[in-house]
């Protein structure tokens, strides 16, 4: 058993590189977290997290009630799909879903019927806090809950160490760093109880021993919140730490540096330290499934900018299309350019509003051109190497930019472009105003495909090379087979005399086949006495010999 | 509804090359201001000459080249080129020093190699050498400065001069121009005068050459201002003064008879210049952390030696150069630390 110990800072550190950027967080809070109606038409995907798409359990026409299984998990690392409200399936197919690529991919659709009538549950847990941790995981498994962070990693896989893994901190990730999101702060600010319950039964099942909150020190309303709840519940241990806000200190990596000062190994996880790390939204989820028996059918969505006209943080159901998100906040303004979701840091532009809400759709940026400008033309990189002094990952993104523009795929993996966590703030402060991000991720992509190219072209070659062996083998043994028929057999008397009369045979069959071809003339069965007149006509002229036409 | 998409990061963006540009030449001012006020008109027909040649330099070059010109020329970063080189020149040398060596700046140094991001070596600093190398007599023409008991030349004997190499009825070259305090000490050191003695004549200031000192004090101040606005990195003026600093500090303690003190190398020539504006040029510098600092050092150290030891009075554009070509290799050797790597050549 692997015991380790991990200390928490007294004074929280700052991460390294990094960026002070406008929070822009208050437009979305002015107005408390409110409950977003359901959409006339939900287009739920199957595939919202990390992992095996689910597979759909429903076909066009079944009645679905909210909360109701629609696709089951295929894998151990997927989730399972549920219908956010009740109606009837009216398409499976594929649809627009939230992806930089704006690619489309299968999605349940359901027309909602207003009734938003409720799936018995099967969730609920009694005595959560006394249950055995495999149980726990199976319920969370059952309601479909994803790391609601954004990066939507199955949970229940995250809430399992391994058998000769001991998890000595649990942190929960409220450094909500990215500017405009406020889901999680709206959350801690309304919810805060649903969050604490969900620390618990989180603790219980990775058995942690002792639990951290990291929040940004820029959300005081929130952190109140939730320290009038740590005050007023026997539970003690659970212990908020406001760390510097500085992006992108909500990194998994970076908020567990600035709370222990440990670093995750490159390449590892958190586990390797002893600690797991779930966001505030994904314990909320939890409580919610095991104490009220619902699924992930819905999450907090902070939709904001100068692009909407009463920015908010809503309850959004699962696969409800930005467009009527954006209607519910009062519709788009004059100013509207830009569509995003996800911060502006790290999400990614929509091509269309009809796009659905996801279970990792945190936020919904309908931006002004002000607020996100149009990219401006790129220089040449004049190696000032500001990016490198805000990598907060230690890279030279210079050198990396410089190898993935010279499409040299082994040097870039030299300057470690496998540590890069896309955070974005090299191409924030780059005076040549080169989308660097832009070019690791195509790196990435690029020495992904090489690779299963390579893993193909392996495979290729040694299936070929077993085909070659095999024929070897054939051949050999064929030739064994005939050398012992060879001996075996004697010349017998009259063998000649078959032979000959067996190709006789032969040609006369050929014969026949030849002149039953040769008269081949068709739809000759009902033709009128002139046309009979013009073929014998045509055949006269032709056995005469003259070519005329 | 359909929207425009394009990749994060959407942010507007913090910093642009030609702000950048702009900011450093503002930087120059003060210490221009100050090499103009001890210097004469010459300086300031060595800036524009030096500028004008840059842009249009650039500018055939980019059209050759089929770039494009009026986007690139606004970038500010031939112009900076003219400048730096502009400032680096003797007041008093001929008009086509500036033209020479501002051309084979930006031809050949920058635009040959690839333009703005690719030259390996500092464009201005690779014309001052070419200029020192090939025209040795006309690169020492500087007019004794300001406050000195010597003949000073008004704005048209400068202009002629310049311009038609014609001196007045009642001058030499020799009566208008001076040895510059680096000059003298490497002079006298040969001739075995004491640095104390060196240090009475009248061509030296309060703490260094006469005039000199301002204008590295000037240069000094918008090098601070630069660093304040995060234009520049800190490490490599820091360790170049640093470097610059100790090594004449430790042979002045050693001999101070033989050896400048090291506040006069630190404000003599052009150290500062050389300091904040010329080796901090991020194309052909280091750029990791560490790196900064050792290329910072390396260049106050062969500055030193050059001067005290080398061919030239001063030895800031050949350490630079130097240092330029070992810049690569610095940043091969002294890669970060990369975050949850326990030492940088971990893979």
């Amino acid at each position: 058993m692997q015991c380790l110990m991990v200390t928490l800072l007294s004074q929280p550190r700052r991460i390294p590189g990094g960026l002070r950027l406008d929070a822009n967080k208050a437009q979305s809070l002015q107005q408390p977290l409110r409950a977003a109606g359901v959409p006339e038409r939900l287009y739920i995907p199957l595939s919202q997290h990390i992992g095996d798409a689910a597979e759909p359990l429903v076909e066009v026409g079944d009645r679905v009630l909210k909360g109701q299984l629609i696709a089951r998990s295929p894998g151990y690392i997927s989730a399972p799909v549920h219908a956010s409200s009740s109606g009837e399936v009216v398409a499976i197919g594929d649809y627009p879903v939230p992806h930089p690529s704006g690619m489309q991919a299968a999605c349940i659709v359901i027309a909602t019927d207003g009734r938003d009538q409720a799936a018995a549950d099967q969730l609920r847990m009694e005595n959560v806090l006394q249950a055995d941790p495999a149980d726990i995981r199976q319920r969370v498994r059952d309601a479909g809950i994803v790391g609601l962070g954004g990066a939507g990693f199955p949970t229940s896989v995250k809430l399992n160490p391994g058998p000769d893994r001991e998890v000595d901190l649990l942190v929960i990730n409220a450094a909500e760093c990215e500017p405009y999101i406020s889901c999680d702060e709206a959350l801690m600010c309304s919810r805060p109880w649903e969050i604490l319950e969900g620390i618990h039964i989180m603790r219980h099942a990775l058995h942690a021993r002792q639990v951290v909150i990291g929040i940004e020190d820029n959300m005081p309303n929130a952190i109140q919140c939730l320290q009038h709840c740590l005050d007023e519940s026997e539970e003690t241990g659970i212990r908020m730490i406001p760390v510097p806000t500085i992006y992108p200190a909500g990194g998994e990596k970076q908020l567990i540096y600035a709370l222990t000062g440990e670093e995750v190994p490159s390449q590892g996880l958190p586990i390797d330290l002893g600690i797991v790390c779930h966001n505030v939204g994904t314990a909320a989820a939890i409580a919610r499934a095991l104490l009220q028996g619902e699924p992930l059918i819905s999450r907090v969505v902070t939709v904001t900018g100068e692009g909407v006209r009463q920015p908010a943080n809503l309850e959004v159901r699962i696969g409800t299309p930005v467009a009527a998100l954006i209607e519910e906040c009062g519709g788009y303004t004059d100013a509207i350019a830009r569509l995003l979701m996800g911060g502006p840091m790290m999400g990614f532009s929509l091509r269309s509003d009809t796009i659905p809400a996801i279970k990792t759709t945190n936020c919904i940026l309908a931006a002004s051109y002000r607020e996100t400008p149009q990219a401006p033309p790129a220089s040449p990189c004049i190696r000032c190497s500001d990016c490198v002094d805000v990598c907060p990952a230690g890279l030279l993104p210079q050198q990396l930019y410089w190898y993935a523009h010279a499409r040299n795929f082994d040097r870039i993996q030299d300057y470690h472009l496998f540590d890069c966590i896309e955070c974005g703030c090299c191409a924030q402060v780059c005076p040549s105003h080169i989308p660097l991000v832009q070019y690791y991720r195509f790196a990435k992509t690029e020495i992904w495909s090489l690779e299963s190219e390579r893993q193909f072209s392996e495979l290729a070659r040694q299936r070929h090379e077993f085909r070659l062996q095999r024929l070897e083998r054939e051949k050999k043994a064929l030739e064994e087979r005939r050398a012992k028929a060879r001996k075996s057999l004697k010349p017998k008397a009259g063998d000649a005399d078959a032979k000959q009369a067996e190709i006789a045979a032969a040609l006369q069959r050929v014969k026949a086949k030849k002149a039953e071809q040769s008269v081949q003339a068709r739809n000759t069965g009902d033709l009128t006495e002139q046309q009979q007149a013009d073929i014998a006509a045509i055949e006269r002229r032709r056995s005469s010999g003259s070519g005329q036409p | 509804m359909e929207f425009p998409t394009r990749s994060s990061p959407y942010l507007p963006l913090h910093s642009d090359l030609s702000r950048l540009m702009q900011r450093v030449m503002l930087a120059l001012v003060p210490g221009a201001l100050a090499l103009l006020w001890f210097f004469g008109w010459g300086v300031l027909f060595n800036l524009l000459i030096a500028a004008g040649t840059a842009l249009l330099a650039e500018a055939a070059m980019l059209q050759l080249r089929g770039r494009p010109v009026r986007a690139t020329l606004h970038d500010g970063s031939a112009l900076l080129t003219g400048l730096l080189l502009g400032l680096s020149l003797p007041p008093l040398a001929p008009w086509w020093i500036a033209v020479v060596g501002t051309l084979f700046a930006i031809v050949v140094a920058k635009q040959l190699y690839g333009g703005i991001g690719y030259n390996p070596f500092n464009p201005a600093m690779v014309g001052f050498v070419v200029l020192i190398i090939s025209f040795p007599l006309q690169m020492t023409l500087w007019p004794p400065p300001q406050g000195i008991d010597a003949q000073v030349l008004g704005l048209t004997d400068t202009l002629r001069l310049v311009f038609a190499g014609a001196l007045p009825a009642d001058a030499s070259l020799d009566s208008v121009t001076m040895a510059t305090p680096l000059d003298i000490t490497k002079t006298r050191i040969g001739l075995n005068y004491t640095w104390g003695e060196i240090l009475a004549d009248p061509r030296f200031g309060a703490f260094a050459g006469h005039g000199w000192e301002w204008v590295n004090v000037g240069f000094l101040f918008g090098g601070i201002w630069l660093w304040q606005r995060r234009a520049i990195h800190w490490q490599i003026p820091a360790s170049m003064l640093g470097s610059l600093f100790f090594i004449s500090l430790f042979f002045y303690i050693a001999d101070a008879d033989s050896f400048g003190s090291p506040i006069f190398h630190l404000f003599s020539g052009a150290t500062m210049l050389g300091a904040f504006f010329i080796a901090t040029d991020p194309v052909s510098a280091a750029t990791t952390r560490r790196g900064r600092l050792y290329y910072g050092a390396g260049i106050g150290i062969l500055t030193y030696v050059i001067r005290t030891w080398g061919g030239y009075p001063e030895g800031i554009a050949f350490a630079v150069l130097l240092m330029n070509m070992a810049a690569p290799t610095i940043d091969y050797l002294t890669p970060p630390r990369v975050f949850g790597r326990r030492d940088p050549e971990e893979s």
